[in-house]
């Protein structure tokens, strides 16, 4: 019977660097039935369950204790479960997966370098425009507290759950907060960074549930990582 | 506890609920005594009017829902939006209204404050002696509250903006600061800002040379491709902008201190004119208000002597009073929210009514937070 529960991104690329983590430390995860089923075991840990559930809703099932453990991002930690320092412990980051979610401009605003030039800018876009500069973003409390901690007024957070770089072209939106790790996108899309517009540094991060319970899990916990 | 409701234990059913419905029924019929018509606005809001009011900050602190035909609504996180909204749609000039019922604020986790609780609250609109009204305004809520062990404090934002007036550098400066009086520590920013000449960026000194060398636009297209709403024009106007910010004289160690002095008065209502006219004297026009409110305050039974007065009170509440401002808290009880407060919102009612403005002036008790200062309804 399992006693501790251990949440993994379900498939890609985080998958499979998790997979390597956990390998470097001399555990073994071994992907089980067909490829495309999400099914899985730690080898020599019977009392582990595996389960794989999107990067998304890991922040969730640890904040609710429906698992002990998790590897998600920080960034969606953050979003997603406001005051999240009571439920969930960051264990360690792991080195991967990183991205910064960051403010970034059109690349022919030459008149903006700062945050300081953006607030300037949303008041003088929305004395012409009649409505307050949009955003597009789908980070929307973390967008909002860090420009609310920066005394930025006159903008509006518009909804994008992806292909945020485009929204700009599109007209749905004047500037963009999203994640980026190379900028390649962004560069792509000509837009720029604001220097002091980062907004979170973000990399894949194993977390514990402060919620979950862990009378028989906290054993197998210590095998998992110290045998 | 489902019984439970904001600040008290019982007061959903027996006598608990008859508690509060006495005492919101009593706080009522004090405010129509004073000439209130009772007013019932909505409790779920269109959301685009008060995102538009009070910026994207609102979010964090109201309700909001959606509605496949009306779109987006908000539950009312105070009841001054909307009653300022029927007054303008009625067309009445001067009136004195009276409301009470729930709003509803989202709170930060780990808060214990309510997301729900009862305000009731008495609004003077349109009358012709601000002095007077705010007197009204004042004295009505601190008779209603009686006896309770409170403390009042008053305060003017009135004395920030005419000391932004009073600056001496161009209107573009004086907006900045006047949009920020609400948000500290930008504000501080912008003064400091404006007093500093911090050194330039490279790109940034290049662009202020193109903007002299007449050559701003077409480094502008040429810097990427342009997309959005925000064209060129809108970008090359803002660099001329910055080239005539950097050649605008800094503003002088007097000025900043003014404005400091200003926002860091304390005094009394009975010597606040006084005590600003001694730190800012050209402020005289301010003076002037404080002393007539004062008197007014008196006239209507006040003893200005011992009523606190501090300039930046109400400073970082929701960005819409503008000039007299007041409160009323527990001292004894921590655990409480501010068991009355109000002020002045002139501006917002121009907002609100496309340029059309009145001269409006109110304040709320909460009756629950009223009650559990008494001993609570048990």
């Amino acid at each position: 019977m399992s006693v501790l529960k251990l949440g993994l991104p379900s498939k890609g690329r985080l998958q499979e660097l998790t997979i390597d983590w956990f390998a470097e430390r001399g555990i073994t995860i071994e992907r089980t039935g067909s490829g495309r089923e999400y099914a899985g075991r730690v080898v020599g840990f019977d009392d582990i369950e595996l389960v794989l559930l999107s990067a998304g809703e890991i922040p969730k099932e640890l904040a609710a204790g429906r698992i002990h453990l998790g590897v998600t991002g920080q960034d969606l930690v953050h979003e997603k479960i406001p005051g999240w320092q009571d439920k969930i412990t960051e264990l360690t980051e792991m080195g991967f997966g990183h991205a910064d979610l960051i403010l970034a401009v059109p690349s022919n605003w030459l008149d903006v370098e700062s945050i300081d030039d953006f607030d300037a800018v949303a008041a003088a876009f929305r004395a012409k425009h009649g409505y307050r500069l949009r955003i597009a973003t789908k980070y929307h409390n973390l967008v909002r507290e860090f420009l609310r901690g920066h005394g930025v007024a006159d903008y509006q957070l518009v909804d994008s759950q992806g292909a945020t770089e485009g929204t700009v072209k599109n007209l749905t939106a004047e500037a963009v907060a999203d994640i980026t790790s190379s900028g390649d996108t962004l560069v792509a899309n000509h837009l720029k960074i604001l220097p002091d517009g980062l907004i979170l540094k973000s990399q894949a991060t194993l977390f514990r549930s402060n919620v979950a319970d862990w009378d028989e899990g906290i054993d197998t916990f210590g095998r998992l990582f110290h045998k | 506890m489902v019984t439970s409701r904001a600040y008290l234990e019982n007061g959903r059913l027996g006598q608990g609920l008859a508690d509060v419905r006495t005492e919101v029924g009593r706080l009522m019929s004090g405010f129509i005594a004073n000439g209130a018509q009772p007013v019932e606005p909505a409790a779920l809001l269109p959301a685009y009017v008060l995102i538009d009011l009070y910026g994207e900050d609102l979010r964090a602190r109201a309700y909001t829902t959606h509605d496949p035909v009306e779109g987006e609504l908000m539950l009312r996180p105070d009841f001054t939006v909307p009653v300022v909204q029927i007054h303008m749609a009625n067309g009445a000039s001067a009136a004195r209204y009276a409301y009470a019922g729930s709003v509803w604020r989202r709170q930060e986790v780990g808060s214990k404050r309510p997301t729900e609780y009862l305000q009731a609250g008495f609004e003077v609109f349109g009358g012709n002696d601000p002095a007077a009204d705010d007197a009204e305004v004042f004295a009505v809520l601190a008779t209603a509250l009686g006896d309770l062990p409170v403390m009042p404090v008053t305060g003017d934002l009135g004395l920030i903006f005419a000391a932004i007036d009073a600056l001496d550098t161009n209107e573009r400066r004086k907006g900045a600061l006047r949009r920020h009086v609400w948000r500290p520590q930008r504000f501080k920013r912008l003064l400091e800002r404006y007093s500093a000449k911090a050194p330039l960026s490279r790109e940034r000194e290049a662009l202020l040379q193109s903007v002299k060398d007449g050559t701003a636009r077409e480094i502008i297209e040429n810097s990427g491709a342009a997309q959005g709403v925000r064209t060129i024009d809108e970008i090359a106007a803002r660099a001329e902008i910055l080239l005539s910010e950097k050649e605008a004289a800094s503003l002088s160690e007097a000025a900043v201190t003014l404005v400091s002095s200003v926002l860091n008065l304390k005094s009394t209502m009975g010597t606040a004119a006084q005590e600003l006219r001694k730190v800012a004297p050209m402020l005289g026009g301010a003076a002037d208000q404080l002393d007539a409110r004062a008197q007014a305050l008196s006239d209507a039974g006040i003893d200005v002597s011992v009523l606190p007065f501090e300039a930046s009170y109400g400073r970082t509440t929701l960005e819409y009073y503008d000039g007299f401002v007041f409160g009323f808290h527990a001292p004894d009880r921590p655990d409480l929210p501010q068991i009355a407060q109000g002020g002045r919102y002139d501006a917002l009612t121009r907002v609100l009514g496309d340029g059309k403005g009145v001269p409006a002036v109110g304040g709320i008790i909460r009756p629950e937070a009223a009650l559990a200062l008494k001993g609570g309804a048990s």
